[in-house]
């Protein structure tokens, strides 16, 4: 069959978010008018602190949302130009999109090589082109290949790994990553962005990458959006923010304690012309 | 002579204890993928025997053709009771949905013995009867077919879970649902699946033990021995199932050949297993394969 024709005028962005928001246990208020784009073949990172909805906003266009009793209940997201809200994630994971949630969540009564089979459950291609891209994942991360035992004895690293080569092994179009450093030494973390900066390069694999980590994650990123208590605060190219004062005072500053942009005068004031 | 006996009986232990193994297996594949204790394990079998009995018996078709028939309509069945019974229950308390099992235990009880009547029936016969000489000991062909079914079976369900993509499937998702949705699979698909599949396995034994002791409500006690068996093994190990099956089986003909030669207590064979069970818990309260959860230090 061949590829359908380009759905996608050449400007409109691979993954749009319009205004959404969520509600989970049909009572929770989580996000509040969330926006955001993603283009064809960049990485967009997604910052801000804990408990901002972050993981809620992927969760929304995976559709994995609906496994914890949440909604989006306003707005739409759009992926290659169809309406993906409230779609069913086997339906999402069929057109391209693949989620990595939050704590790696490989299966760990399994192999490597298990997990990632499991992760070309939706291909239809056969087990040469399967068999092919396990190499291909094995190249990336060689480690993983040593391993035979099950999964859940690997290394907090080498489990994220495999959560990202499981996700290549679904051929996606784009990958959510939900903060892949979290608990990694920072040589792994170097080492696992170095990988995804190279996957968006080699492969064409677009990325809405989630992180904590605001220094790593705009090393990599083309884009950034800084997201608090359910609504996106600011966004920006990658130099815009890098060298933002705000940005660079509580998300990139040495200084340990992070304030809200909440408090901050300058920041209402921008916020006008956002 | 007595030695020749208790070989005889522990062959008889094996077998039988192989055929538990199948049923206690198809109880931990629902188990495990959909968290349903099905108490309605024994009577998979009872359906699956009186359905090939029936096709052989009262519609007149050749036994080739009535078995796999019992498959296809087993395979319905299991799908059929997934979805109409037990989806509607996803998210109820344990309890509710044991309660229901329970009640379709009884019910498939009554409706078999209202249909077919209360009396054994015999199947036509398949393998011939006269017993063959096997390493000095006297076993029936129908045994020997059992033994060589249920190794089979087992062969299937362990390349069945290794290799094969919807296997994978079922063990991610009984890992962890969301786990398994974020990869694609459909959660939906999987439960339906595992009743199916335990559906037709367990209809499979029960025509195996149906053609060797005859068919009749008798065959529903298949499912309470199972539970020994699993709970020997692990409530969620498919390898604890056989090893607990085997167990069960051993342990019922060695208790009955004991019981024979020196104690004349009688029938003490059927509760001994369970005596074996408390003492388990009481050393590995979950099952000797049962799982704990990975830890990394
Ligand atoms: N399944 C859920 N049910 C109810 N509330 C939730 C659920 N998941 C997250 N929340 C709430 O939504 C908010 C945002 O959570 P989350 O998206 O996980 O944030 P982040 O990933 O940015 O740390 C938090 O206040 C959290 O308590
Ligand atoms: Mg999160």
């Amino acid at each position: 069959m061949a590829e359908p024709a380009l759905k996608l005028a050449p400007e409109e962005p691979l993954l749009s978010v319009n205004n959404i928001e969520v509600v989970y246990d049909d009572v929770i208020l989580v996000l509040r008018g969330v926006s955001l784009e993603v283009p064809k073949g960049k990485v967009v990172t997604l910052l801000g602190p804990n408990g901002a909805g972050k993981s809620t906003t992927l969760k929304a266009i995976s559709g994995l949302l609906a496994t914890e009793d949440g909604e989006v209940t306003r707005g739409s997201i759009t992926f290659e130009g169809e309406e993906i809200a409230n779609k069913n994630p086997e339906d999402i994971v069929r057109r391209g999109i693949f989620q990595v949630m939050e704590g790696r969540r490989i299966v760990e009564d399994m192999t490597c090589l298990e997990n990632l089979r499991l992760g070309a459950f939706t291909r239809r291609d056969g087990g040469a082109a399967i068999r092919n891209d396990i190499d291909m994942v094995y190249n990336y991360f060689p480690r993983l290949k040593e391993r035979t035992g099950m999964a859940g004895y690997l290394s907090g690293g080498e489990q994220q790994m495999l959560a990202i080569g499981r996700a290549l092994m679904a051929r996606p179009k784009m990958i959510l990553l939900d903060e892949p450093s979290m608990g990694l030494s920072p040589l792994l973390v170097k080492e696992v962005f170095g990988i995804i900066e190279q996957l968006c390069h080699d492969l064409g694999i677009t990325i809405l990458l989630v992180e904590q980590n605001a220094r790593m994650a705009l090393k990599v990123a083309d884009f950034g959006y800084i997201m608090e208590s359910g609504k996106i605060m600011l966004d920006g190219a990658k130099e815009d923010l890098i060298n933002n004062e705000d940005v660079k005072e509580f998300y990139l500053g040495g200084d340990k304690e992070r304030k809200s942009f909440k408090n901050l005068k300058s920041y209402k004031r921008r916020k006008r012309w956002l | 002579m007595s030695g020749n006996l208790l070989t005889q009986l522990l062959l008889n232990g094996l077998i039988v204890g192989t055929l538990y193994g199948v049923v206690a297996m198809c109880f931990v594949l629902i188990y495990k993928s959909t968290q349903v204790v099905n108490f309605a394990q024994g009577e998979f079998l009872l359906i699956g025997a009186w359905t090939c009995w029936w096709l052989v018996v009262e519609a007149g078709l050749p036994f080739w053709f009535s078995f796999p028939l019992t498959f296809v309509f087993m395979m319905v069945f299991g799908i059929a009771l997934q979805m109409v019974v037990l989806r509607p229950l996803i998210g109820e308390p344990i309890i509710s949905v044991i309660m229901v099992t329970i009640g379709m235990s009884l019910f498939f009880q009554s409706i078999t013995k209202w249909i077919f009547g209360a009396d054994v029936q015999p199947f036509p016969e398949i393998f011939p009867v006269k017993a063959v000489d096997v390493f000095g000991l006297q076993v029936q062909p129908a045994y020997l077919m059992s033994l060589v079914v249920s190794v089979l079976v087992m062969i299937g369900f362990a390349w069945f879970f290794k290799y094969s993509r919807m296997g994978l499937a079922m063990r991610a998702t009984a890992f962890n649902q969301q786990v398994a949705q974020s990869l694609g699979i459909s959660v939906k698909n999987v439960f339906a699946m595992a009743w199916a599949i335990s559906a037709m396995v367990s209809a499979l034994a029960g025509v195996v033990v149906g053609m060797v002791n005859g068919v009749s409500g008798a065959l529903s006690f298949f499912g309470i021995k199972v539970f020994p068996a699993v709970i020997v093994g692990g409530l969620d190990s498919i390898i604890g199932a056989i090893v607990g099956g085997l167990i069960i089986g051993l342990l019922e003909n060695f208790a009955e050949y004991v019981d024979g030669q020196w104690l004349h207590l009688g029938n003490l064979y059927t509760v001994a297993p369970f005596y074996v069970l408390i003492i388990i818990l009481m050393i590995k309260p979950y099952g000797l394969f049962g799982t704990h959860k990975i830890e990394r230090v």
